[in-house]
């Protein structure tokens, strides 16, 4: 981040737009109440991403690299988020305090599954239901995928790529994994940021 | 059970439209009667909220899965909240025709 002395007072007030966390499966209540604590303390408010950070690390048991895919940020921002909303409930615990979900910069989806059959991808909004087949060729060989389809097109459409350094091949780069840890899948080399 | 797959061309040979907000044509297929109907897309040209007025038109023919190339991010929630499948095919050449044999290959 660097600052440019302009008079652009965005620049110099507003921070960084924040990218939008991706939401799989949020809490199907409101929140938490203490037992046995009287009167209306003040809620402690937990935006949707820190539960689902929560949700994806502690229930799952998800690595925070891998969990940071799921949601579509980087990995010190998901470690941030997750900090964030421990931090909140060892809060909520010590104080007495009831917790709430609201809010937070997200966008909310379902869990994308990739057919090994004939190479769609597909989400699943009947969240109950486990996932048997594809929806459109019927195959059941089908898995769970991190990639999100549209992750992929957005990088490419914007013209960020991974160049390899030696058989010049490229591909779309993904937000948040760096460059110079990807391997080209053509040579095996390790590849680099085009600019 | 109704599936939208958009359209390049109005008819069973025109390949696969890869977006869905400005496809040129939808085709609904209905699953059980093994009809189909074409419709243009009225948002194709508008400059914004092509994606959102594109789910209100299939949303309103009772459409439960969509076939598409890609969603844009401004509906994806919403068509999850709609309770609608998407399906994400990558491949540029398939035909409407193909994608309505694989999905009657499914219910055999």
């Amino acid at each position: 981040m660097f600052t440019i002395f302009v008079s652009n007072k965005r620049l110099i007030y507003m921070p960084r737009q924040k990218r939008l966390r991706r939401i799989v499966n949020p809490p199907h209540y409101t929140g938490f109440h203490p037992v046995g604590v009287e009167g209306d303390a003040l809620p402690v408010l937990i935006p949707f991403e820190e539960y689902e950070a929560i949700r994806l690390s502690d229930y799952e048991l998800l690595g925070q690299a891998q969990a940071s895919v799921v949601m579509g940020v980087s990995r010190p921002t998901f470690t941030r988020i997750y900090e964030s909303a421990r931090r909140k409930v060892a809060l909520a615990f010590v104080l007495g305090r009831p917790i709430v979900f609201e809010g937070g910069k997200v966008y909310f989806d379902s869990e994308w599954h990739k057919c090994n059959g004939c190479g769609c991808w597909f989400n699943h909004p009947q969240k109950s239901e486990p996932v048997a087949s594809c929806p459109l060729c019927g195959s059941s060989h089908v898995e769970v995928c991190d990639v999100i389809p549209s992750d992929v097109d957005l990088a490419a459409s914007v013209k960020e790529l991974c160049v390899c350094s030696k058989c010049g091949f490229q591909k779309p780069h993904r937000h948040g994994q760096p460059c110079k840890n990807e391997t080209c899948p053509m040579c095996g080399s390790p590849m680099r940021r085009k600019n | 059970m109704k599936v939208a797959i958009t359209s390049s061309g109005n008819s069973l040979d025109s390949t696969l439209d890869k977006r869905f907000g400005r496809c040129s044509f939808f085709v609904i297929y209905n699953l059980e009667s093994k009809g189909f109907e074409v419709i243009p897309n009225p948002a194709r040209d508008s400059q914004e909220g092509a994606g959102p007025a594109a789910v209100q038109l299939v949303a309103s023919k009772g459409v439960s899965k969509i076939v598409s190339g890609e969603f844009g991010i401004k509906i994806k929630p919403l068509l999850d909240s709609l309770q609608m499948q998407l399906i994400v095919l990558k491949e540029a050449d398939k035909t409407i025709q193909d994608i309505i044999e694989m999905l009657n290959h499914k219910e055999v």
